[in-house]
């Protein structure tokens, strides 16, 4: 199954940058994932000043433009990763050196990173008359 | 460390860092002890004792080193125990307590990972004097970390049958003496030949049995092509693993369009390709790329990528390279020859140059043992007979091909094929 790695890197948009150390941990990190034969594909993503909202209602579609000052759990980044079970995927998570380098600093109070995992859809996980509007035969 | 969850979610943590970590954990302890069998049993034991520290203690920052040090110092305790260690384990002692003098604690830097045990343990799990079946469970429990009862479950056996198996797998290791060696230079390739046939045969298991049974397909198929993924980081410089990759990766990318909603399957021409996955095809045609530029020139494998690359990237069955694929299959049963080649070659064969140059191909090989009671030899030729309008012959043909089948429903398309053949003679 597979499972979607959200990063939230819980950091102001000026520090979105990361810093060489942190490069090389993560590169590390993706390292062990393809070497695990689990990593399927990864992104790091702009901060919100690059992109854009978009929402519909009262009749007409709105664009705001970022910076989105006022959100939190903006996301960072992401992998995607083919296990066998959500324990798994969380194993992963949690060997992330965003999570093990706060985790592992008593009295750590800077940015708490967080990564989210959620589960992609198969085909198989709808009931039939979703996989019908689907266009499945 | 996990503060936030209760005992249950820590087992099933636990459980989780096995399936990570147990293939290199076993590998590392294999180098230690030299032996297939203890090292799954040391390793076991560290398990067990993950299983009761970690939910007190947390999982700890590394538990590849955690269950690698706790592995290897329960096999010393053993060797200490025994008065009967012979000169290399009296060596493997006094390493120890070497390091355990030096530093305080027994992590010594060869507890440290090398991608080149986890190979050597491939290369034990799929040596030549096992059989198959052998190899594929020893791998899937070694290397893929599966339990006993998950294996029977995905190959469809009985877990005591398994479980006797892989016992006799090990004893057959042991008595060959077969340790955790690199192969010779000279054996290399035929080991990781070994190694690569496992895996596709693995993968084929899932491949073909998952119709209807939603367990084995993801089970074996994903844990094939994740071993692959890894035999390709451990050998970057072997063309044919890339094209093992690439043939799993490509093959993949078809799974969720090979069946409709009621589990029948659908044929490659009639799939809807929209839903094919694109990021599998994106990443077999990168591992078929790998597989071209690494050297060597195209194996078995590759060329079976190659011409799953030649589907996955055309548009519709007619807008397939028919010529290429004719010409890959040349190649193929050049490298490879098998009857099954030639049943394909004399479909691609019909596709690029006509039905007639298509069935030549087939009559050279019709007679063959394996082909002329095999149900889809017979449904080829009977496709090609129905395409140059012979149509009794095909009907001839698609009843015998239906004949030929255990399987319901494909009787069942093949007596349809057959009526619509005769139906078009009388008209």
């Amino acid at each position: 199954m597979r499972f979607m790695l959200f990063m939230i890197p819980n950091i102001e948009e000026k520090d979105w940058m990361p810093d060489p150390e942190g490069v090389a941990a993560m590169t590390a990190y993706n390292e062990e994932l393809t070497k695990a034969g689990v990593l399927l594909s990864l992104d790091g993503l702009h901060p919100t000043s690059k992109g854009a909202r978009i929402s519909g209602g009262g009749g007409h579609v709105t664009v705001s433009d970022g910076p989105f000052t006022e959100a939190k759990e903006i996301i960072g980044g992401y992998w995607l990763i083919d296990v066998a079970s959500k324990d798994e995927a969380i194993e992963w998570a949690r060997r992330c050196p965003a999570i093990q380098g706060p985790a592992t600093i008593p009295n750590y109070d800077g940015p708490v990173p967080v990564i989210e995992i959620r589960q992609v859809f198969e085909l198989s996980d709808f009931p039939d008359e979703l996989r019908r509007a689907a266009g499945e035969d | 460390m996990d503060q936030a969850r209760g005992a249950e979610d820590v087992q099933r943590a636990v459980e989780a860092v096995w399936r990570v970590e147990s293939a290199r954990v076993i590998a590392a302890l294999g180098r230690i002890t030299g032996d297939l069998g203890v090292a799954e049993d040391f390793a076991h034991d560290a398990l067990v004792a993950a299983l009761e520290q970690w939910p007190t203690t947390g999982i700890p920052i590394s538990p590849f080193s955690w269950l690698v040090t706790v592995g290897r110092r329960r096999f010393i305790d053993r060797l200490r125990r025994s008065a009967r260690a012979d000169s290399r384990e009296q060596m493997l002692i006094r390493q120890f307590e070497g390091a355990q003098a030096r530093t305080g604690d027994e992590i010594e830097s060869h507890d440290v990972e090398t991608g080149e045990d986890l190979l050597r343990l491939m290369f034990a799990c799929c040596h030549p004097v096992l059989s198959n079946e052998a190899r594929v469970a020893l791998t899937l429990k070694l290397l893929g970390g599966l339990s006993t009862e998950q294996i029977a479950h995905a190959t469809l056996e009985r877990e005591p049958t398994v479980a006797q198996r892989i016992v006799r797998a090990k004893r057959a290791l042991a008595a060959a003496r077969i340790g955790f060696e690199m192969p010779p230079a000279t054996e290399l390739q035929d080991r990781v030949d070994s190694v690569l046939d496992v895996l596709y045969l693995i993968y084929n298991e899932g491949y073909v049995a998952s119709s209807g049974n939603a367990w084995t397909e993801p089970t074996l198929c994903r844990e094939a092509l994740r071993l692959g993924r890894v035999l390709a980081e451990l050998l970057p410089d072997v063309g044919e693993v890339h094209g093992l990759v690439a043939l799993m990766e490509l093959q993949s990318s078809r799974l969720r369009a090979r069946t409709d909603r009621d589990g029948n399957a659908v044929l490659l021409g009639n799939q809807d390709r929209s839903r094919w996955d694109l990021l599998l095809i994106r990443r077999g045609l990168a591992a078929l790329d790998r597989a071209s530029t690494v050297g060597q020139g195209l194996g078995p494998y590759g060329l079976q990528a190659a011409i799953a690359a030649c589907h996955a990237t055309a548009r519709s069955l007619e807008e397939t390279q028919w010529i290429r694929v004719a010409a890959l299959y040349d190649a193929l049963g050049e490298v490879a020859p098998s009857p099954v080649v030639e049943l394909n070659r004399a479909v691609a064969v019909s596709m690029a140059y006509g039905p007639e140059a298509g069935l030549a191909v087939l009559d050279s090989v019709a007679e063959h043992p394996a082909l002329s009671s095999y149900h889809l030899a017979l449904s080829v030729r009977g496709d090609i007979l129905e395409r140059l309008g012979r149509f009794a012959d095909a009907e001839v043909a698609f009843r015998r091909a239906a004949e030929m089948t255990g399987n319901e429903r494909e009787q069942l398309l093949l007596r349809t094929r057959a009526d619509e053949a005769a139906s078009r003679l009388s008209l």
